[in-house]
């Protein structure tokens, strides 16, 4: 096991046991075991097909693990609508994709779930939701559709629609691979503040300098399991097995 | 050309009255078909395989009759067990026919929503009833507007079979106008444009709602 810093008061906020995953009869997620404590961020990294997004998919049930057990925040997953619902208001995800509500304003995608869900009232959905878009630069973009925004815009909406939920750990599958180069650094930043602040997060990225800079711990997945994990220099620079020295190898040839 | 509209203006009242039933009977019919086709749809999207059937079999049976037959089979079903008036005969008959058509298209729009953003609204803990209200029908009512329209249309217009199990509607109007003038041509040129009048407002009401819910299209005003 890797000596990346254990959590000091007690329950991990994610907790993954035993984790399988199967669909139909490729096992993509063979027995991993994974915990996250509080306020760190672990960065997923490894080749593509590895079963990165299945993990984060898993971890807010978006997909149904064959076997194991999850918790979040000390609350066991199970899959009825009701305790599903309850579970993914406390966690945060960003796809690749943005995925914002093309037909609501910047201002009604960060409000909607924290009506919806949480019940808030219609200022105090706004005054949070406005507090957020202001974390994320974008205060002044509040009456716009998302259609009228740049991709890094896009994401930073989404990132804040997902805060405004105040969520217990943050997922991100990928957040910037479907942006141009020039776009990134502004998601990685917010990214990287929202780390400095405390926030508990499971990234999955090829951005081996956010890896570096931000994360507590990477976590190398190969072949249905963690091949490798431990602090980024350690990971990154002198990985031990042979997977992570193949990964690497590929990486350093891109 | 002054007989054509003496005559048109003789009939006005009687083509005014028709013009109300036709839109009464096609608005009852459309009504009925948004629930039918909702459902039928539901059906067709349905993950119990033989309610999927159900539905194929339905839209099947629809689209491979004409659309007289279905009125009169149920016209004469109906009535044969019944007490029914020609009017709702003709409502039921059209919303028949019509929630098949509308199945497929609340259908068509169900899928177009893309799987991302009910994924997206499920994550930020959405239930299915919340995440179908606020996204996925939104999205789905934005995409089929077009093809809705058409369809309405559509339906205007095939109202008129309506006049063979005895309702006096706009077409059967035109008929018996043929029959007391002697004049056909000049019956089914006035109905003609009875009917192309109703298409047109009906074609500007679609086009003002797509313009009102497309909002999010527009680049945005400086
Ligand atoms: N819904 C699905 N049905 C079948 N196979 C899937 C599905 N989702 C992912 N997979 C498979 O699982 C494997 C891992 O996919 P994924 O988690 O997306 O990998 P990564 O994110 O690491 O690139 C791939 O082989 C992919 O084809
Ligand atoms: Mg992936």
């Amino acid at each position: 096991m890797s000596e990346h810093t254990t959590p000091t008061d007690g329950q991990p906020i994610v907790q993954m046991r035993g984790i399988v995953k199967r669909f139909g009869t490729t096992t993509v997620l063979d027995g991993i075991d994974l915990d996250v404590a509080q306020g760190e961020v672990v960065t997923l990294i490894g080749p593509s097909g590895a079963g990165k997004s299945t993990l984060l998919r898993c971890v807010n049930g978006l997909e149904r693990i064959t076997d194991g057990t999850i918790e979040v925040a000390g609350e066991r997953l199970s899959y009825t609508e009701k305790s599903l619902n309850h579970l993914r208001a406390r966690i945060g995800m960003v796809f690749q994709s943005f995925n914002l509500f093309p037909h609501m304003t910047v201002m009604e995608n960060v409000a909607v779930a924290q009506r919806e869900v949480l019940g808030r009232g219609k200022d105090q959905a706004r005054s949070r939701g406005a507090e957020l878009l202001e974390r994320v630069g974008l205060g002044h973009k509040a009456d716009a559709y998302p259609d009228n925004l740049s991709g890094g815009q896009q994401q930073r909406v989404a990132i804040a629609r997902a805060l405004a939920m105040d969520p217990a750990v943050m997922l991100f599958d990928e957040p910037t691979s479907a942006l141009d180069p020039e776009l990134v650094g502004e998601v990685l930043d917010v990214m990287r503040a929202l780390a400095d602040d405390g926030m508990t997060m499971m990234v999955v990225t090829h951005e081996m300098r956010f890896a570096r800079r931000a994360a507590d711990r990477v976590v190398l997945l190969a072949d249905g399991g963690i091949a490798e994990q431990g602090p980024p220099e350690q990971v990154l620079d002198s990985p031990t097995s042979e997977r992570g020295q193949a990964f690497l190898q590929q990486l350093a040839e891109h | 050309m002054s007989d054509f509209l003496e005559l048109f203006a003789e009939y006005s009242p009687l083509f005014l009255e028709a013009t109300s039933v036709t839109l009464r009977l096609t608005a009852a019919a459309l009504l009925m078909a948004m629930v039918g086709g909702a459902v039928v749809a539901a059906l067709a999207m349905s993950k119990v395989r033989p309610l999927r059937w159900l539905a194929t079999a339905y839209i099947g049976v629809v689209r491979g009759t004409p659309l007289i037959t279905q009125i009169f089979i149920i016209y004469f079903g109906l009535t044969a067990v019944v007490t029914l008036e020609a009017f709702w005969a003709g409502a039921l008959a059209l919303a028949f026919h019509n929630s098949a058509y509308i199945a497929e298209i609340i259908r068509s729009g169900f899928q177009a929503v893309p799987k991302g953003l009910t994924e997206a609204s499920r994550s930020l803990g959405m239930s299915k009833v919340k995440t179908l209200k606020r996204v996925q029908a939104p999205l789905a009512l934005r995409t089929t507007l077009p093809v809705l329209g058409n369809q309405y249309i559509i339906a205007v217009k095939d109202s008129s079979l309506v006049s063979f199990i005895g309702m006096t509607e706009l077409f059967q109007t035109s008929r018996n106008m043929a029959a007391t003038t002697y004049e056909p041509l000049t019956a089914y040129i006035v109905v003609a444009i009875y009917y192309l009048v109703i298409v047109l407002a009906l074609t500007a009401l679609v086009a003002w709602l797509e313009h009102r819910l497309s909002a999010h299209r527009r680049p945005a005003q400086a």
